[in-house]
């Protein structure tokens, strides 16, 4: 398993979140996440300027598998979508917390991070279900 | 902890998912269920089948037997090694499983059957056997893998016995040999051509071993389900079961009508649902939106009515969603899917999608 992003934050769900400088949040899947659900193969995404809840599912990832939601980390409006994924969902299997990044969200309010995981949190969650 | 197949070790040694497959730990893929699917339809694969159940008959009435308890004819077995696919119906004709039979001798047939189905099919054939007195054995002891692809048979040939070899690639489609221990048929489920080889469990490490060196790639559930979506080749379980008859699962090619007076188990109400009008059609779909289909899924046919994806996936080889699905009478060859909420376009299409590495459909 390879070392986690250590500037990131991480929920139970296998979301990720990065704070960007212009105080919106960039959203992806764990690595973990992509393992588990195998070769990508679609994803629905949310539309630009759609408003988004915190815990609430914002777009959907199908892998070759099986569907899964993505839900939001944060409450707040959508800015932008990575429209790449249509074409070439599998970045986010060969990079999913660079290029394979799915939302950034611009968060109405302060972000709750107790309800979010460091990284070290989150690699003893992933610790416990592999074990 | 679920059953383990002689080859369990290689698939952990060879990175592996696992995952449970009806009471066996079986691999899922071993990195790339995509690349998998691709190795089988343009060059080799091969799969651990092991979990299946492989079950002997023997008796002098065994001929007879099995025209009775199958929807298919044993009569069409004539020649030696010759295999023959059908469904084993209940009274009410619903599909008990699906099975391939092979025709060893004339006192000795070969079934495949389900791994799912494993202990109500042994119940069952057992019950309907003794009248009958033949002897149903299971072969446990043995292991069972499908080597898949164009280049199957010939990267597989050195595994097979040398005294044998050629009699086993001059195998004709949908015929099997014995080769000194080994059991060696033309079969499969992907749409490919190939072999499913048959052998003493204690060989099986030593031939996954030799194959994976010959550049046959190593084959998960994963890729064996889509490949056979593609192929429109019917799961137990998903495209039917006990409640559904053959006719309404795409399966009607395989009930043998004639004789008429063939007594077989779940002939009289298949009879009635043949004559029924207003039986269900068992259809291929592609989705022409972006998404991809799943089973379960509501397919909605406007003024005509509903029905449900039985499969429904990704296929790797077309770069599109596919389904099979059974729905309502009628003439029409286009429809809608409910998938989340939202009604996505498919179209009906013959099946089956791919077959021997060729796409069969208009995209």
């Amino acid at each position: 398993m390879s070392e986690l992003p250590g500037d990131l934050l991480y929920t139970k769900e296998h979301e990720w979140l990065r704070r960007e400088d212009d105080g919106s949040v960039s959203i992806g899947i764990t690595d973990h996440a992509q393992s588990a659900l195998g070769d990508l193969v679609y994803v629905e995404l949310p539309e630009v300027g759609q408003d988004v809840e915190e815990g609430g599912d914002m777009a959907v990832v199908e892998s070759v598998k099986a569907a899964s939601d993505v839900y939001s980390p944060v409450t707040g409006t959508v800015t932008e979508v990575n429209e790449t994924l249509a074409d070439t969902p599998e970045t986010i299997n060969s990079d999913p917390y660079g290029d394979g990044w799915i939302v950034k969200v611009q968060p109405s309010g302060d972000i709750d991070e107790g309800a979010l995981l460091t990284p070290d949190d989150y690699q003893a969650l992933i610790d416990e279900e592999e074990a | 902890m679920g059953s383990k197949t002689p080859l369990y070790d290689k698939h952990v040694e060879t990175g592996a998912r696992i995952v449970d497959f009806g009471g066996w730990d079986m691999p899922l893929h071993y990195g790339s269920q995509k690349e998998e699917h691709h190795a089988v339809r343009n060059n080799a694969g091969v799969f651990d089948v092991s979990h299946m159940t492989i079950v002997d008959l023997k008796g002098e009435r065994v001929r007879e037997f099995l025209q009775y308890l199958v929807a298919n004819n044993v009569a069409r077995l004539q020649d030696a090694g010759k295999a023959l696919y059908t469904a084993m119906l209940n009274e009410a004709g619903g599909v008990i499983d699906d099975l391939i039979i092979y025709f060893m001798t004339e006192t000795w047939f070969r079934l495949v059957v389900n791994a799912a189905t494993r202990e109500k099919d042994l119940a069952w054939i057992r019950q309907q056997a003794e009248p009958f007195a033949v002897a149903v054995s299971e072969r446990a002891e043995l292991a069972m893998i499908a080597v898949q692809g164009p280049a199957a048979r010939e990267l597989a040939a050195p595994c097979i016995d040398a005294d044998h070899r050629e009699a086993a690639l001059a195998l004709k489609p949908f015929f099997g040999m014995e080769a000194g221990d080994m059991f060696v048929a033309r079969t499969g489920y992907t749409g490919e051509d190939g072999w499913e080889i048959v052998m003493p469990a204690a060989q099986a490490p030593a031939i996954w071993d030799r194959l994976l060196a010959a550049g046959v790639t190593p084959c998960g559930l994963g890729a064996r389900d889509t490949l056979r979506l593609e192929a429109a080749m019917n799961l137990y379980g998903s495209d039917m079961d006990e409640t559904v008859s053959p006719l309404e699962a795409g399966l009607g090619w395989t009930v043998a009508w004639e004789p008429a007076d063939r007594d077989f188990i779940g002939r009289e109400p298949l009879e009635a649902k043949r004559a029924d009008p207003n039986r269900m059609r068992f259809v291929g779909l592609l989705l022409e939106d972006k998404g991809v289909l799943r089973n379960h899924q509501r397919v909605v046919v406007e003024d005509i009515g509903e029905g449900e994806i039985t499969s429904g996936g990704f296929s790797p080889t077309l770069d599109r969603s596919i389904a099979l699905a059974r729905v309502p009478a009628g003439d029409y060859d286009r429809a809608q899917v409910d998938v989340r909420g939202r009604l996505l376009n498919v179209r009906i299409v013959k099946t089956p999608f791919v077959r021997n590495g060729e796409v069969r459909i208009e995209l």
